[in-house]
């Protein structure tokens, strides 16, 4: 120990060692500024370093958002049975209404197929389905994602869109081999051309971090009625037309919102839905810095 | 001599304590809680350990491996890349510089000054990303989460204190 301080390259080194010490602050900052620099040009890298820590870390976070979630459904079981009665006297209700519907369907149903057998229309691919759960949404303040359990090793694709039982959820942005992450549509870079359903008006949902995204590119002196259901437009083939989205509403301060029809706040599992179209060319083009 | 080792091997788990607390904070954080808005405003859970362990005990919590764990954070969350890394040693440095001030003082000045911290977290978070989207964005989110912050910081400080003086004294 004591021929420590001794030697030529000590002597030259203790100094520069001092340095480091001394000013280990500003050196670590400018490493976190030069960092964000090289995240912001050279975005694939770090996608590539953000899979694998995905990958990585999404079985410890599985594992950790079970109790989360079991205490949750204990929480949801116990409000639930508050108001049981009531909850069934709706249900009885509803239920009288839908099956009108369900005979409503049925007779449509046999009726479009009738009228397509007559133009000769060739219907969209069927989709498939995979269904995973949501174990993380790590983003914080500015961030909107989740991670899901399923990835490529379930043929997941980058682009692919992302249902919960009542919406569209977001879309997939980074695909690890059995982890991927969604980009919901709240999020500030989410841009989803959709299609108001009764005026037939296109217009882009665009994110804010805010609860209820935007609606942008609206004509000037275009009508929206409050309550009118939103859809996907499918242009772009980035998702395939008719996902419902959300319902119309005016925000706060005067502009039309969409209040999504999936809670995005209590995601549990969502359906990473493969249409055949997705991915590949369009994917990439409306990928502007990828995650940012 | 097996002894020996062994009571190295357990003082080592021991100083790992703060590091392992810190990385636990910041996965419980990103846990998905099915509360509505709680996404938006996650509670900063890795600031608060990482306030509480620069103050007690800054040499089983070096500025190098703080660097590491805002890394790991932002590779996971989806935030630009060293920002999270910024953010907590830019702490880390106020922290240090401030430390003999903070602990001799009572919980209501450590109270104040994990406030004060969380604020200026708050801050820098905002600024960066209004920066790298080249937009005003609104600051609610992030100041909320240091509120909710500085609201839970007793418990979180209670934990630690317990977990400190189990472990570590």
């Amino acid at each position: 120990m004591k021929t420590r301080n001794s030697g030529s390259v000590v002597r030259l080194a203790a100094p520069l060692w001092g340095m480091v010490q001394r000013f280990h602050f500003p050196l670590l900052i400018l490493a976190a500024i030069a960092l964000m620099m090289i995240g912001h040009v050279n975005g694939n890298a770090v996608d590539v370093a953000r899979t694998r820590v995905t990958d990585a870390v999404s079985p410890v976070l599985n594992v950790m958002s079970r109790p989360a979630a079991s205490v949750a459904d204990g929480l949801e079981y116990f409000r639930q049975l508050v108001d049981l009665h009531d909850e069934n006297a709706r249900l009885r209700e509803e239920n009288a209404r839908l099956r009108q519907w369900e005979q409503a369907a049925l007779r449509m149903d046999a009726e479009n197929r009738s009228l397509r057998s007559l133009l000769s229309f060739k219907p969209d691919p069927a989709a498939t389905v995979v269904t995973g759960r949501v174990v993380g949404d790590p983003g914080g303040a500015f961030v909107r994602t989740v991670v899901v359990t399923v990835g490529a090793r379930e043929g997941v694709e980058r682009g692919q869109a992302v249902m919960s039982g009542q919406g569209l959820v977001g879309r997939i942005v980074q695909v690890g081999e059995w982890s991927s992450r969604v980009l919901l549509i709240t999020d500030l870079n989410a841009r989803i051309p959709v299609v108001l359903e009764s005026s037939r008006q296109r217009a882009m949902l665009a994110g804010d971090n805010s609860d209820h995204p935007l609606l942008t590119y609206l004509p000037p002196n275009s009508e929206v009625t409050r309550g009118e259901r939103v859809f996907t437009s499918g242009h772009g083939g980035l998702f395939p037309p008719g996902l419902p989205v959300g319902i119309v509403e005016k925000g706060a301060d005067g502009k039309p919102r969409v209040v999504p029809m999936a809670d995005l706040s209590r995601l549990e599992h969502v359906q990473v839905i493969d249409f055949g179209t997705t991915g590949g060319v369009a994917a990439e083009a409306t990928q502007p810095g990828a995650m940012k | 001599m097996a002894g020996g080792m062994f009571h190295q091997l357990d003082q080592t788990a021991r100083n790992l304590l703060p590091f392992s607390v810190t990385i636990l904070a910041m996965l419980v954080g990103m846990v998905p809680l099915p509360l509505p808005g709680y996404a938006m405003v996650t509670v900063p859970l890795m600031l608060m350990c990482l306030f509480y362990w620069v103050i007690h005990r800054p040499d089983l919590l070096r500025p190098l491996v703080v660097f590491m764990i805002g890394l790991l954070q932002d590779l996971i969350g989806g935030t630009p890349i060293g920002m999270t890394s910024m953010v907590l040693i830019t702490a880390y440095w106020l922290l240090i510089t401030q430390r003999r001030f903070f602990l001799g003082r009572s919980f209501v000045m450590l109270w104040i000054g994990f406030a004060l911290v969380a604020t200026g977290a708050a801050v820098v978070q905002w600024a960066v990303f209004a920066l790298m989207t080249a937009k005003i964005l609104d600051a609610g989110p992030v100041l909320v989460q240091a509120v909710l912050g500085v609201a839970l910081f007793p418990l979180m400080a209670w934990l630690l204190q317990r977990l400190h003086r189990a472990y570590l004294s």
